[in-house]
């Protein structure tokens, strides 16, 4: 049996919990290993003249151009304070029902999921906003912060969600088809939160109470808050995602195009500055760098893997699981939820990704709905204690006064609800 | 261990010496270069909205544009930065770490992570990243290679600056070396974050 390509495995994860960046320490060890194997002959180094091709590959790739797009839209709208004012403006549209402002905080975190589809954008502005707003008109505090915490996921799976992007490019799978197949989903968690927020606030009246009289705005300074806070960046979502559903633009341009018209927007608000638009690009240049350069060392990762027949090895494991493909998902599913804790999604769906999908076809998976399996399995991963990202973002917000556990048992509800939907969506992926 | 303590001031001076100038001067240029990058992604940005409206308005007034030009200008802008920001990103802890448990270590325990990981993985991969790619490169320069497609830009000027984005990359892990010396032969500092004390909100990076 050949040991080399586990070893491998086991190896690049420990040196990633180094704490060195990922990209590097994955590529620097996945070269350690070549050398060492081709010295046993197990590694032939001729294979890494493979990478600049790879390299270029990358360069010119269409599907990952349209993540800075994204990226660019999403900051813009969060720089300009247009996001803030979305977030007060549906406090105050909502605050007048029981229950009304933390619903409205799941409307805004899907809305601001297909804008920015950032996790850690999100859950920190609506923390910062929301939050002291729900606990001041006497919000229970564990629903406020559960309420954050699971809406600042909703990003990764509502398009134009980054990751359904990164997703499709490492599964070779259309980025539309994917962004059409997770509006379901999507909405579906969506309406599910806001129903278990008005159920438990007509039963324990005292969890959510409605604004007082006095606190409420008259019908028409109301319409025209709507009007000028709410209706603009809704329309560009729908401009955005409504082009591509219907053919019209690809994801890449699409998402240029709302780049262009977030900073209209913006401007139009007058909030355009220098600083918001240097913000903007400063913020897209870094991601932009951090996740190309971690694909590249992904690549160097998967080329020695594949050298030593590792692709073989997953490919073997995954397909020999009792149960076929109920058995290989349920598998997945815990591997991807167990690393979601630790490592992110990037990381994952280079990572990860490219070595379940061979298996996958195997076993006859339909890819798209794998994806969004993987999609609602980081976002429930992102969301569980003690480790979810969204949580430690949350916790950077929050005065101190407020123990971390209200944070965990606040989002046990809205987990139930993802374990529910998720195992759902693996039941419709099973091949029938 | 000992060995090295003793060695440590020895070091220490060489780094205060030769190692800060030249790792100022490489932050300076890398630095730079960062501030520059930063326009051509609103340039991106701009360039695609506009391909995208003249495709739609090409296509509505039935004209026939070639659009490769300004379709592949945006993924050249796309590769430059980050290509040459790399490095920056480096000097500036853009590319993600899984910190679970590197956050919750002292600044000394962090450098030498950074110190070793930067030796045994970054140095190497961007050296025979520079190696692998070498013979591509000059090939594509010595033919001046071209975009296949009709009215495409030149190939090979882009294809260089993979080359020259692990030059910058290997100058910027030199510097980072220096720093993280620079920390090792500093002060102690025994109190890292507070186990459970609340953190400030953590960088953009780790976010997903």
């Amino acid at each position: 049996m050949n040991l080399w390509a586990p070893g491998m495995f086991v190896l690049v994860l420990m040196m990633i919990f180094t704490g060195y960046p990922v990209a590097f320490a994955l590529g620097g060890t996945a070269l350690i290993v070549a050398g060492v194997a081709s010295l046993f002959g197990a590694f032939d180094l001729i294979l890494l003249f493979a990478l600049p091709e790879r390299t270029f590959g990358t360069m010119s790739n269409q599907v990952l151009l349209a993540v800075p797009f994204f990226i660019f839209m999403g900051t813009v709208l969060e720089k300009s304070k247009l996001a803030e004012q979305l977030l007060e403006t549906i406090a105050i549209l909502f605050g007048r029902f029981r229950g009304g402002l933390a619903i409205g905080v799941v409307f805004v975190g899907a809305l601001m999921a297909a804008a920015t589809g950032v996790v850690g954008a999100s859950v920190t502005a609506m923390g910062l906003i929301s939050l002291p707003v729900m606990l001041r008109n006497g919000y229970d505090e564990k629903l406020s912060l559960g309420v954050i915490s699971a809406s600042g996921t909703l990003g990764q799976i509502i398009p134009p969600s980054i990751v359904l992007i990164v997703l499709g490019d490492q599964m070779g799978v259309s980025v539309g088809d994917l962004f059409r197949a997770a509006l379901i989903p999507g909405l579906l968690l969506t309406g599910a939160y806001a129903t278990y927020i008005a159920i438990l606030a007509t039963v324990n009246k005292e969890v959510a109470p409605a604004l007082p009289e006095e606190k409420r705005m008259r019908g028409g300074e109301l319409a025209k808050r709507v009007l000028l806070s709410l209706l603009p960046p809704l329309s560009l979502i729908i401009v955005v995602l409504g082009s591509i559903f219907a053919g019209i633009a690809t994801p890449t341009e699409a998402g240029a195009l709302g780049a262009v018209g977030a900073m209209v927007l913006a401007a139009l608000h007058g909030q355009l500055g220098y600083d918001a638009l240097k913000a903007a690009m400063e913020e897209t240049s870094r991601l932009t760098i951090m996740v190309v350069f971690l694909l590249i060392g992904s690549t160097v990762f998967a080329l020695v893997f594949r050298g030593l027949d590792g692709d073989l090895w997953i490919e073997g494991t995954l397909t020999s699981i009792p149960g076929g493909a109920l058995g290989f998902l349920i598998v997945v599913n815990i591997v991807v939820f167990l690393l979601g804790f630790f490592i992110d999604f990037f990381e994952i769906a280079f990572i990860i990704v490219p070595l379940i999908v061979p298996p996958a076809i195997i076993l006859g998976v339909d890819l798209t709905w794998l994806g969004i399996v993987l999609a609602v399995n980081l976002q429930t991963s992102f969301l569980t204690p003690p480790f979810g990202f969204s949580l430690f973002y949350l916790r950077g917000v929050t005065p101190e006064g407020i123990p971390t556990t209200s944070i965990y048992r606040g989002v046990v509800p809205f987990i139930a609800i993802q374990v529910v939907v998720l195992v759902g969506l693996i039941w419709v992926a099973v091949p029938k | 261990m000992r060995f090295l303590k003793q060695l440590m001031p020895h070091i220490q001076r060489v780094n205060d010496r030769v190692g800060k100038p030249m790792a100022a001067l490489i932050d300076g240029l890398n630095d730079r270069i960062g501030a520059a990058i930063r326009w051509l992604a609103l340039l991106m940005v701009l360039v695609g909205a506009g391909t995208a409206l003249l495709r739609y308005s090409a296509r509505g007034l039935e004209l026939s544009l070639n659009l490769t030009p300004p379709t592949e200008i945006q993924w050249y802008l796309f590769s430059v930065i980050f290509l040459l920001g790399a490095a920056y990103g480096l000097n500036h802890n853009a590319h993600v770490r899984v910190d679970v448990l590197y956050e919750r270590l002292s600044k000394k325990k962090r450098a030498i992570i950074d110190l070793v990981g930067t030796i045994i993985f970054l140095v190497p991969f961007s050296l025979v990243m520079l190696y692998v790619s070498w013979p591509a490169v000059a090939n594509s320069f010595s033919i001046r290679e071209v975009s296949p497609d009709p009215g495409g830009l030149a190939r090979w000027p882009i294809k260089m600056l993979i080359l020259v984005s692990f030059v910058l990359l290997t100058l910027q892990a030199l510097s980072h070396i220096v720093k993280q010396i620079d920390i090792l032969g500093g002060e102690d500092d025994v109190s890292a974050r507070p186990e459970g004390a609340a953190e400030p909100a953590p960088a953009p990076e780790t976010s997903a």
